[in-house]
């Protein structure tokens, strides 16, 4: 495995008298789709967040790229490359997909915006992904929940992020509009981006996933090979099931790789 | 409705939509009543009034019709705006008062008349930049800042005129109201002048594009890093200032600065543009169909002038067309989904 391009250690964060992480380490490297597992209060959006800046850790180190940062505001994540797709996906339902591609960042020439420039690139864009949409300009409230899920993941890649962050991105999705998501993970892959799954769907973790870091009560409780990993194993890592000297021994102690369970 | 969207305004996509998939493309019944549906019915009650009402179709009664519209859609176009960021402005009618008494003032205080025209348009813009400032920062609703607004604004137009016409025979900018340009009413001009600026800044702009995010999503606009309450207080501000001019037209007109001017004006706006097809909703709707629902209310107001029909029922028919044109459109949006 490549080094990660990001390294969490030691993260933990409280909120009053839960600690709702607990020396959490996790690494994405380029090219690696990570999924985070874990069941509900586990810590997963907590951990996203922190990684977000949107609620920053209490303590912990994030090394990016081998260097030490901090991440106190979303626009630090930004600016690292980080980015981050809801679960509510923040689209204007009535503007059409450039419009939305660029909300906030459009481009222009003269003061007037350049439509013809903002197209361009929101093809090269969408064909670099292998989307296929009906027409960029029809409004998105138009679209079906993948194709919203697609334009919401596609926005987030207008900032050259190096890693994107996806929470539950097939949870409101049919099989087939969960198929299309899942092909354009792969090519985030493919195109050397790190991405971190959260995600409740083990199918899906299965499909796209090359680890599964699992989280229990706001530890570690595992860090599997998705493709030598049994769907058993990882399920019991998720309810505790595993809980015994071993697992928890690999929860507080820091191994990127793998181990038998 | 989405199709009326700013986003379907734009050229048809260059490449091969495949036909079928994609509902804004198919060029069906209600595709073409989104687009021009409303345009149809303002030829419609054009040809109506041509049968029914004498001497309706004169190029001196389409003058007529045009200008007594243009302050309608002069204050609509900017309510246009405020509208399709879920606002409303009650306050543009009283503002038509103040605004149009601040610039007869002017000129009776020894002004140049363009100083006079464009302090008028100066204290709109004000009063409306006010309004957004509460609604923007201050959150307070939009119904009630300017109902406010309404009211305060009213008040003020009598005390600066202590109740009484302040009349002005020899008013230096009375073209703004009575003029001609290239044989075109000035006030039918600069109605279009405005729609046409108004349309550009929401079709071409980066702050036009800003108010339809804001309607549609304040959230997801405000993520995107647009600065929401400034733009807000941008649109409120050029509500305003659309309610300036259309004060200082009025006055021009009525060679004074009435108190009273403006009365229930805010209403006649709000229905321009609400049978425009702007959804109240936010985030759907254009300028030129507002200056298309001021036109019709023009059009059906004149019609029923000249077929000698009793004010009273003028009323009655003009409130039972507003509200079954809107009935309609809504009729038509449920039945699709």
């Amino acid at each position: 495995m490549s080094t990660p391009v990001m390294e969490l250690s030691g993260i933990s964060k409280r909120f009053g008298a839960v600690q709702a992480l607990n020396e959490v380490d996790l690494q994405v490297a380029s090219g690696e789709v990570v999924a985070l597992l874990g069941d509900n209060g586990a810590g997963k959006s907590t951990l996203v967040k922190a990684i977000a800046g949107v609620s920053p850790a209490d303590s912990g180190t994030v090394t990016w790229d081998g260097r030490p940062v901090t991440i106190s505001k979303p626009g630090d994540a930004q600016r690292l490359g980080i980015a981050t797709i809801y679960q509510d996906l923040a689209l204007c339902d009535n503007l059409d997909i450039v419009a939305n591609l660029f909300l906030g960042a459009e481009r222009t020439v003269l003061g007037t915006l350049d439509e013809l420039e903002m197209e361009r690139r929101a093809r090269a864009l969408l064909d670099s992904l292998s989307v296929q949409l009906p027409s960029l300009r029809v409004p998105v409230a138009s679209l079906s929940g993948g194709q919203r899920q697609i334009v919401a993941i596609a926005r987030s890649l207008l900032g050259d992020p190096r890693v994107v962050m996806l929470d539950e991105p097939t949870a409101a999705l049919g099989v087939a509009q969960t198929a299309q998501v899942l092909d354009l993970i792969e090519r985030l892959r493919d195109q050397g981006l790190g991405v971190l799954l959260i995600s409740h769907n083990m199918a899906d973790v299965r499909a796209v996933a090359d680890r599964a870091a699992v989280l229990r009560l706001g530890r570690n409780a595992g860090d599997f090979p998705v493709q030598e990993t049994s769907y058993e194993e990882i399920v019991a890592a998720i309810t505790g099931a595993a809980d015994n000297p071993v697992t928890r021994r690999t929860g507080h102690v820091s191994v990127s790789g793998t181990e038998e369970a | 409705m989405t199709e009326n969207s700013r986003a379907s305004a734009t050229a048809p996509a260059p490449e091969g939509a495949s036909p079928g998939r994609s509902r804004a493309h198919r060029p069906d019944f209600a595709h073409l009543w989104d687009r021009y549906g409303i345009l149809g019915v303002l030829v419609l009650m054009i040809a109506l009034m041509a049968v029914l009402a004498p001497n309706f179709l004169t190029l001196d009664n389409a003058f007529n019709i045009a200008r007594a519209t243009s302050i309608n859609a002069i204050l609509a176009a900017g309510m246009t705006l405020v509208i399709l960021t879920r606002g409303i402005d009650l306050s543009v009618g009283s503002n038509v008062a103040v605004s149009g008494i601040v610039a007869v003032l002017l000129w009776t205080g020894g002004m140049p008349a363009a100083v006079c025209v464009l302090g008028g348009i100066l204290v709109g813009a004000l009063f409306g930049l006010l309004n957004g400032a509460l609604v923007a920062y201050l959150a307070l609703p939009a119904f009630i800042v300017t109902l406010g607004g309404l009211t305060y604004l009213r008040g003020t137009a009598y005390l600066l005129t202590d109740g009484q016409p302040l009349v002005a025979d020899d008013l230096g900018y009375q073209l703004m109201g009575n003029g001609f340009f290239a044989g075109v009413p000035v006030p039918v001009v600069l109605m279009l002048l405005v729609c046409l600026v108004l349309w550009f800044v929401l079709r071409h702009t980066r702050f036009g594009t800003e108010v339809y995010a804001i309607g549609g999503n304040p959230e997801a606009a405000r993520l995107a890093g647009i600065k929401v309450r400034w733009t807000l207080v941008r649109v409120y501000l050029i509500g305003g200032a659309c309610a300036g001019l259309a004060g200082v037209i009025f006055s021009a007109r009525v060679m004074s600065g009435q108190p009273t001017a403006g009365e229930t004006y805010e209403l006649d706006a709000i229905a321009a543009v609400v049978l425009g097809g702007t959804s109240l909703m936010g985030g759907v709707g254009t300028v030129q169909r507002t200056l298309i629902g001021a036109m019709i209310i023009g059009v059906l107001s004149n019609g029923l002038l000249l077929m000698n029909v009793p004010f009273f029922y003028q009323l009655i028919i003009k409130g039972a067309v507003i509200v079954l044109a809107v009935a309609i459109d809504s009729l038509k949006n449920w039945k699709r989904s």
